[in-house]
Formats: C-alpha cells, sequence, structure tokens
C-alpha cells in the first residue's frame, strides 16, 4: 500500500483531529448567544414523593433572575410530554403500559434526579443561588429502586395508573419445543445473572441552547445529540408542537454519546420553549452530578437462564426469563432494548434449535435505562456466554469444543434463529481459531503455574459472541412497534470546480466519520480525499436522517452514500457520453475518469461537474444542470459482527483485585473502511466492557436514592485498569448491502463482559466459585478468597 | 467585584470575576479559551488541565484569584505562532489518541507535564499511573499511552523511542 492512499482500506489519520488537539473543538458549551440567560434545573432528591407546593416567592426575588417554570406551567401553555419511540405488546396483544412523562415533574417525583422547575437568571450562578431558594414542599412516598421489589405483592406504585408496575409481560419463541425439548434433556444447566446497571458517562456533560427568532417565527436547539432530526422530530410533533421548517436542531461538536445522548432529553424543550417565552437564547449545562442523576442509564437485568444439553453436549432448548428495569419513566427507545434488541439475540452463535424468552419491563423510583453501548446484546451476549461456560463446567465438556460442537457451521448461512433474526454471513470458527492462536491458549497452564509461584490466581476466559447492528428495515422494525424510519440519507454535492460536500443523517461523535467516509466517497467517485468534506449535525443542512446508533452508521449511511455516489456516476456518464459523442453504454467510469469502451477518450469528474454547472455544451434538453444526488438507504436486514474474546486475569489474593493481563480480540466486521479507527473503536469498547464486569456500578439503597452519583463513588475505568488489546480482524461480508460492511462500534462493549468474567470464574475456580456478579470487584474476590481461608483463621 | 491580572498564552489580561469563580471559568467565559474543558463537578476527569508557572493544574480545583500574577498556558496555547503543533498534539494524532475529543486538551496538558518530570526516561507503567487524574471514555487509553510513549524522545531530542509499545 503507498503511502498517499487514503482510501477502503488505509488507516488515514483523522481530519477532525487537528481542531479537537489544538483546542478548537466546538462542542456546545463552548457556544454562547448574545444576551442568552442561564437555566438551572431544580431537581427531586428524593426518589419518590407528592409534590404538596412549590413557592416561587423568595427564588423569583433573587438576584438576576427572570422567570422561573413549573410543569404545571409548561403544560398550561400546551406543552406535551416526552414520547416514547417504541411500543411493546403484551403476551396477550395488549399495548405495553405508557405512562405520562411531562417535561417537568406534575404532581410526583418520581426518581431522584427528576426535574421540577426550571430557575432561569443572567447568570449560571445567578440561577443556582435562586434555584437554593425555591421551596419544593414534598411528602416522601416509598421509593422502589430494584426489579423484584417492584413487582413484590403490596409495592408501592411509580405510577397510579401503573398498578404492579409493569410497563410489558412480553414473550419470543416457541414454549411448547422449548418444554419439550427440557423433558428429554440429559442435562439441565440452570444460573441467575445479573446485569449491572451503568451511567454511559460520555465525558463531554449534557448541553442545551434554545434560541427565537422573532422575525420568522423560528426555534434553533443547539444541543449535544447524537440524532438532531430525531431530535426535531420528537421535540416538534409531540412535545412543543412546532413544524419542521420553523425548527433547527444542531448538533455540533459532541464529546461521546454512547447511547445517552440518542434520547430527547426534557430540558432541551425547557430551553427551546423558555427562549420563546422570554424572547432571548437561553442555555443550560449539566454538572456531573446531574449527569448522574439525568442522563439515562444503561443496563439492570435479572435473570434466570436454563440450557438443556443431550449427552453429546448438544444444546437442545434454552430458557430465560428476565425482568428489565426501565427507571421511572419510558426513555425514548427504552421498550425495544430488552425485547427486540435483546431476547432477538439468545441464539448467539449457537443452532440451538428451539428458544423461549419471556421479558417483563417494569417500573422502580429509579433514572430512565434505555439503550448504552451494545443496548440489549451485552446483556444477551453475557447471559449466553456465561452459562455456556457453566454447561461445559457441569457437563464436563471442555469450554472450547462445546463451542465448537454447537456453532452454525459456516456453510449454514443465512441461517434462520428460532428468536425472529435471519443472520445472512458468518464464520464463527474461524473467529475461533484465530483468537486461540493469538491469545497462545494452548500456552495458558505454563502461564497460570508462574503466576501462581508470584502468589497470583491467573484465569483465562472466552466469549464467542454475536450482535446485531444497524437495526431494520424500517416495514418490519415498525411492525414490530418502532415508531420511526430506520433508514439512513446522503447528499453529494460535487461542487463546479470539483471539490465535494457530502451530507449525512448520521451523526459524528468520536467515531471520525469526517475521515471514514470521505475515504468512502474518494473510493468510489475518484476524487482526492483532500477535496471531500463531510457535513452532519445540522438539520437546515441535511436532508433527513437517523443519527448514529446501533453502530449503523457505516452499514446503513455509507450505503446511502454509495447510492447516493452511484446517481452521481449515473448523471455523468450520461454527460460524458454527451461531451465525447458516445453511446452511455459505452461510457466507462473508474478512478475519477469516465472514458469511452476501448478508445483513450476520457473526461476527468471534475471536466464532467464543470460542464454540469456552466452547461453551455450540454444536453440541456435531456438533463437538468448540476451535479448534486441524494439517496435514502433502507437496509433489507439487520448487520451480524460477531467473533471471539479471550481474555486473561490475574488476580491478587491479599487484596482481591484483578487485573487483565491480556486480552485478544478477533471480530468479524464486514467490510473495514479505516483500520485504525475500528481497532479503536474496539479498544475503547472493550475498555467499557472491562469497566462493566470488574468496576463500574450504579449503586441505589433499598429506598431508591443514588448511592454511586458522583466520580467520587463511580468507578470509571482508568489507563492502568485497561491493557493494550491484540486486535485483528477475521472478516466475513455482509451480504445485503453494497460495501459488505457490518458495524463495529459497540462490539468492544458486547464481546467483552462475558469473557472477562469467564476468566474471573475461572482464576477463582479452585474456590468452587460458579458464578459472579458483575462488576467482579476487589471485595466481592477477597471475600470469596478469605471464606475459603476461615478455617485456617480459626486455627 | 475584585480583580485578577494574570498571563495566559503569553498574553496578560485584567478581569473582573467573583471571589467563588474557579479558574476554568475564567479561562473558558471570560476569556473565551474554551479548549479547556469541564467534565466533572469533583476535580476527577482532567479535562480542565493547564500548565499554572509551569507544572499541571486542574482549573476546576484553583479558584481565579488564586493565578494572580501566574503565567498560565492552555492547549490554545501550544502550537507555535505558524501553526506547527506541539509534538505532543502532533503524536495524539498520529497515534489516535483521541475520539470525541473532549478529553484531548486536559490528556495532552497532563502528558506534557508527565514528559516533563521524567527526563531520565518514562516506562509504560509510569504513563499509566501518571494518568490517574484523567479520564477518558472513548479510547480505553492504549493509544494515548502509544502517544506520549511517542513524544517522549521528541521533546526530550532522543532519537530512540522508549518505554511503551
Ligand atoms: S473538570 Fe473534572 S477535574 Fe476539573
Ligand atoms: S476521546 Fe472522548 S473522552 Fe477521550
Amino acid at each position: 500500500m503507498n503511502a498517499a492512499f487514503q482510501g477502503i482500506g488505509a488507516s488515514v489519520r483523522r481530519t477532525e483531529d487537528r481542531r479537537f488537539v489544538s483546542g478548537n473543538g466546538h462542542y456546545t458549551d463552548d457556544m454562547n448567544r448574545h444576551g442568552q440567560l442561564h437555566a438551572i434545573i431544580k431537581r427531586s432528591d428524593r426518589p419518590h414523593a407528592r409534590i404538596l407546593g412549590i413557592d416561587k416567592t423568595a427564588a423569583l426575588a433573587a438576584p438576576g433572575v427572570v422567570a422561573i417554570y413549573t410543569g404545571e406551567d409548561m403544560q398550561a401553555d400546551g406543552v406535551g410530554g416526552l414520547p416514547c419511540g417504541w411500543g411493546v405488546k403484551n403476551k396477550d396483544g395488549s399495548p405495553m403500559a405508557e405512562p405520562a412523562h411531562p417535561v417537568l415533574a406534575i404532581g410526583k417525583a418520581r426518581h431522584v434526579g427528576d426535574p421540577i422547575a426550571v430557575v432561569i437568571a443572567a447568570t449560571r450562578q445567578q440561577a443556582r443561588d435562586a434555584a437554593e431558594l425555591l421551596v419544593i414542599d414534598m411528602a416522601a412516598l416509598p421509593g422502589i429502586a430494584h426489579v423484584r421489589d417492584a413487582i413484590a405483592p403490596g409495592a408501592a406504585t411509580v405510577h397510579d395508573d401503573v398498578p404492579g408496575n409493569v410497563c410489558y409481560d412480553w414473550h419470543i419463541g416457541d414454549k411448547d419445543a422449548t418444554d419439550a425439548a427440557f423433558a428429554r434433556a440429559a442435562h439441565v444447566v440452570k444460573l441467575d445473572l445479573l446485569n449491572n446497571r451503568l451511567v454511559p458517562n460520555a465525558m463531554e456533560p449534557r448541553c442545551a441552547i434554545g434560541e427565537y427568532d422573532r422575525s420568522g417565527g423560528e426555534y434553533t436547539l443547539t444541543t449535544t445529540s447524537q440524532n438532531p432530526h430525531v431530535i426535531r422530530l420528537l421535540m416538534g410533533a409531540f412535545v412543543l408542537h412546532l413544524p419542521e421548517h420553523k425548527l433547527r436542531v444542531v448538533a455540533p461538536d459532541v464529546g461521546g454519546g454512547f447511547g445517552s445522548k440518542i434520547y430527547h432529553y426534557a430540558e432541551e424543550a425547557i430551553v427551546t420553549w423558555a427562549a420563546g417565552k422570554l424572547g432571548v437564547p437561553v442555555k443550560w449545562t449539566s454538572d456531573r452530578s446531574e449527569a448522574f442523576m439525568s442522563d439515562a442509564h444503561g443496563r439492570d437485568h435479572d435473570s434466570t437462564a436454563e440450557m438443556a444439553v443431550d449427552a453429546e453436549g448438544h444444546f437442545l432448548a434454552l430458557r430465560v426469563r428476565t425482568i428489565a428495569n426501565m427507571g421511572a419513566y419510558l426513555s425514548t427507545f427504552a421498550a425495544a432494548v430488552p425485547t427486540y434488541l435483546y431476547a432477538t439475540l439468545l441464539a448467539g452463535v449457537y443452532k440451538t434449535p428451539a428458544i423461549y424468552a419471556e421479558v417483563k419491563a417494569v417500573f422502580t423510583n429509579t433514572v430512565p435505562v434505555d439503550a448504552y453501548r451494545g443496548a440489549g446484546r451485552p446483556e444477551a451476549a453475557f447471559l449466553l456466554e456465561r452459562l455456556v461456560d457453566v454447561v461445559a463446567r457441569e457437563t464436563g465438556i471442555d469450554r472450547v469444543e462445546l463451542r465448537r460442537r454447537n456453532f452454525i457451521p459456516a456453510d449454514a448461512y443465512p441461517y434462520q434463529t428460532p428468536v425472529a433474526l435471519e443472520y445472512d454471513s458468518g464464520n464463527h470458527l474461524k473467529t475461533l481459531e484465530g483468537a486461540l492462536k493469538a491469545s497462545d491458549w494452548a500456552g495458558f497452564p505454563a502461564r497460570r503455574a508462574a503466576a501462581r509461584a508470584k502468589g497470583k490466581l491467573r484465569g483465562i476466559g472466552m466469549s464467542t459472541y454475536l450482535e446485531a447492528c444497524g437495526i431494520a428495515p424500517s416495514k418490519v422494525a415498525g411492525a414490530l412497534g418502532a415508531r420511526a424510519g430506520l433508514y439512513e440519507v446522503a447528499n453529494i454535492r460535487i461542487h463546479p470546480t470539483g471539490s465535494v460536500s457530502v451530507f449525512t443523517g448520521t451523526h459524528s461523535h468520536g467515531q471520525g466519520h469526517e475521515t471514514t467516509f470521505a475515504q468512502l466517497v474518494s473510493d468510489q467517485l475518484g476524487i482526492p480525499f483532500s477535496q471531500i468534506e463531510i457535513v452532519h449535525g445540522d438539520t437546515s443542512k441535511i436532508p433527513f436522517g437517523m443519527g448514529t446508533y446501533g453502530s449503523r452508521s457505516l452499514a446503513v449511511g455509507g450505503s446511502a452514500m454509495v447510492k447516493a455516489a452511484d446517481k452521481i456516476i449515473a448523471k455523468g456518464k450520461k454527460i460524458a457520453a454527451f461531451l465525447m459523442e458516445a453511446s452511455v453504454e459505452d461510457i466507462e467510469f473508474k478512478d475519477g475518469k469516465f472514458s469511452v469502451a476501448g478508445t483513450d477518450r476520457s473526461k476527468t469528474i471534475g471536466e464532467i461537474a464543470f460542464c454540469a454547472y456552466v452547461p453551455h455544451n450540454y444536453p440541456i434538453e435531456e438533463l437538468e444542470p448540476g451535479l448534486d444526488e441524494t439517496a435514502f438507504y433502507d437496509p433489507k436486514n439487520f448487520t451480524y459482527p460477531g467473533g471471539c474474546h479471550i481474555c486473561e486475569v490475574e488476580i491478587d489474593m491479599d487484596v482481591g483485585t484483578t487485573e487483565v493481563v491480556r486480552f485478544t480480540a478477533v471480530d468479524d466486521f464486514g467490510r473495514i473502511i479505516n483500520p485504525m479507527i475500528v481497532a479503536g473503536q474496539v479498544q475503547g469498547g472493550i475498555a467499557q466492557g472491562i469497566g462493566q464486569a470488574l468496576l463500574e456500578n450504579a449503586v441505589y439503597d433499598d429506598q431508591a436514592q443514588l448511592v454511586s452519583g458522583s466520580y467520587m463513588d463511580y468507578t470509571m475505568p482508568r489507563a492502568h485498569d485497561i491493557p493494550g488489546v491484540a486486535i485483528s480482524d477475521e472478516g466475513t461480508l455482509c451480504t445485503h448491502n453494497p460495501l459488505g460492511a457490518k458495524g463495529c462500534g459497540e462490539a468492544g462493549a458486547i464481546g467483552s463482559p462475558p469473557a472477562v468474567i469467564n476468566a474471573v470464574v475461572d482464576a477463582l475456580s479452585e474456590f468452587g466459585v460458579r458464578h459472579i456478579d458483575m462488576p467482579a470487584s476487589s471485595q466481592k474476590i477477597w471475600s470469596i478468597i478469605q471464606s475459603s481461608r476461615l478455617p485456617m483463621a480459626a486455627e | 467585584m475584585p480583580q485578577v491580572s494574570l498571563t495566559v498564552n503569553g498574553k496578560t489580561s485584567t478581569v473582573e470575576v467573583e471571589g467563588r469563580t474557579l479558574l476554568v471559568e475564567l479561562l473558558r467565559e471570560k476569556l473565551g479559551l474554551t479548549g479547556t474543558h469541564v467534565g466533572c463537578d469533583t476535580s476527577q476527569c482532567g479535562a480542565c488541565v493547564v500548565h499554572v508557572n509551569g507544572a499541571s493544574v486542574k482549573a476546576c480545583t484553583m479558584l481565579a484569584l488564586q493565578a494572580e500574577g501566574a503565567q498560565v498556558i492552555t492547549i490554545e496555547g501550544l502550537a507555535a505562532a505558524d501553526g506547527t503543533l506541539h509534538p505532543m498534539q502532533e503524536m495524539f494524532r498520529e497515534h489516535h489518541a483521541l475520539q470525541c475529543g473532549f478529553c484531548t486538551p486536559g490528556m495532552v496538558m497532563s502528558a506534557i507535564d508527565l514528559v516533563q518530570t521524567h527526563p531520565q526516561g518514562i516506562t509504560e507503567d509510569e504513563i499509566r499511573h501518571g494518568l490517574e487524574g484523567n479520564l477518558c471514555r472513548c479510547t480505553g487509553y492504549h493509544n494515548i499511552v502509544k502517544a506520549i510513549a511517542a513524544a517522549w524522545p521528541i521533546m526530550h531530542g532522543k532519537q530512540v523511542p522508549l518505554a511503551a509499545e
């Protein structure tokens, strides 16, 4: 590969980095508008309480205060509640419970952090001071934090109109076939597991600026969002009742999202509405502590999994019961996460013939839970890959051999699972064998012995995961309850002198789209990388789009770009045919040149563009001038990335700390555009997975008070917690999109937690440990080791 | 309101601040230097790191008034006047040590201090522990460690790269 090559497959250094390393990024909080006021949100410090009254008198009299609004003020002005973007049906076909989600709490506060009022003042400090003077009279109610408490008889009711706190009781798969398989199984292995609640913690706290232009009656919201068009749609249609052409949503540089910036949040509606009321811009910036109690959390499943196995170790059936915590309200995509993004993935990489899963989603007095990097697939992978290890142990079959024996073979694709999905491609044996080799699995016993000689317990664990990206197609998702389309949009505009602007409906908040997409378009059109700019994050510039989540940007957004490029080429051929007096069928396009087949006559795409914009010599009768094409791409299916992660840990027997000493990832992401960026996504995703497995935990006490509410109490992975991962690729191409791309953004966070816990359990096997819930903290491990030493201590 | 005079990136300013104003607020809100970020309210994330009189400091742990007479360098003050990046900025870019870029200014400022305070060489372990006060949610840190190891010989005028692979 020569140094100048910047097309598909090159590790091009990122275009966006120059501004970020120089401090010239434009994040929302870096922007200030002329005459802006500052908003502070007064939040509930109680988990659950009736709001008896709000006395604004003292706060309104405080210096600088301009206005204070409550939920009742906004409701009286016609402001609607926050909508949920996905409706799930109960087993009996009835719709899920969808209680009201007011922008500011009305009547009751339902979780610590529930917004109750907004104080708007000249400075942020003045607004903060005044918020302290706001008197909210509250009568405490019993709080519920944990899912089993929520469905216990006599539990307090989070929403008066949802008795029993059940949002939905849903199922998937063939119950009878599953039960029948269990009845004839040689072994049944059962495992209870928790998937710990996480706080996403993108490093940039959320921020929103609302503006109102009186002259045209137009609103602008600048916000830390992964999908500005979705915010415009939801906020415009459901909350503020504004038509799209009067509402512009801008998501500039965004400092990480991981799912938490997908959703339409109350503060976006509050600042936009207040800007209209007051006629001046209103800005709100979250504190980190505020983020802990107002950004949607992730995971929080309580599950029981059972595998029926025959005498040879073949999986006969899988039965799963999960209770999923929705938190106090339904966040934008919350309902879809423990159903269509979780239970549909329970087949994993195995040809288990019968699967039945039941999922009960419940309300509690906690922060709403929604998609966090992986969204449902990490929960599925963790459950399945832990269960497979326990099956191996209890049947006495080697864990690698057990996996091999049950893999869907590479020649079985396309493969219809018993839980709705049809996988298009994959080769699990290849990623497994690649990872065994790269990790020197065979050499592990020697490493374990060496560690033991130093007083350390060493364990090795793997996961052979599979996930689903680029949720689609729109029609199928719609039938399953999605209330939006799931396509993506690209607009390629070739300018008269040959440079290119590409407008994409996806959004980059760390993924490096300005680089990857420019490589892609450069490859398609043969225009130099440096001549291509990627534009995203502004509803006034981009035709439409669904944003970035679910690792969809390349597979869906990139495919839209390929389609738009195809249209450019098709039009260019017509122009070239006219200019070179040839027939369109004889024009070939390659490396930026239109040539007449079998001749040396050709025109560059730059010449064609110039001709299209200065149409002096142009087929104007048949063809419009200009070279600017838009494409919408609706995928035919999900894509199915997968792979094998192998983790080795060493546990310090004296203090119980776990160090990840080796980590190997061999993944199948389909076509890769920029290997450097892909490896960065894998390393970052695995860091979050190691964080979940060993360190992170959002803790609520039994009264639903948030105990881990800041970086003082919530353990974020730091540089010395995360090793460099050995990353390689054994890709198979996706068969249904034009790039063959699958997506890589979340895989690291999906495959790694079970690999880490499998390694920890392996390290602790001599203590009879069968399972350990995440996070496998040093305290938990120390206790396990200590309890086994007790007899000695008693001597 | 009290006043504070300080030199930021070579430019001296006198600014009125409240007693409770933090140095990071002064930089971002009064001087418009928004490259220095705020990622937490408990002085743990390191997004706000700047150099005060040559040493790295979390600008959220210091009152603006405490910076009276100080020489402050922020991320905006690193590149040469002609736009040439500081070697640490260059190595962050070369080694893909940033994704969303939000932690990057603080990381780069901490990293420079780390390299400057290890003139004899620096190990991977020292780099990792030296980043104790800087959180990054995107990169998984490894490329940051590589970038710092790669910047060390350049900053110390050495040929041979040291430490981390
Ligand atoms: S802002 Fe987090 S340490 Fe200063
Ligand atoms: S690059 Fe996003 S937090 Fe470090």
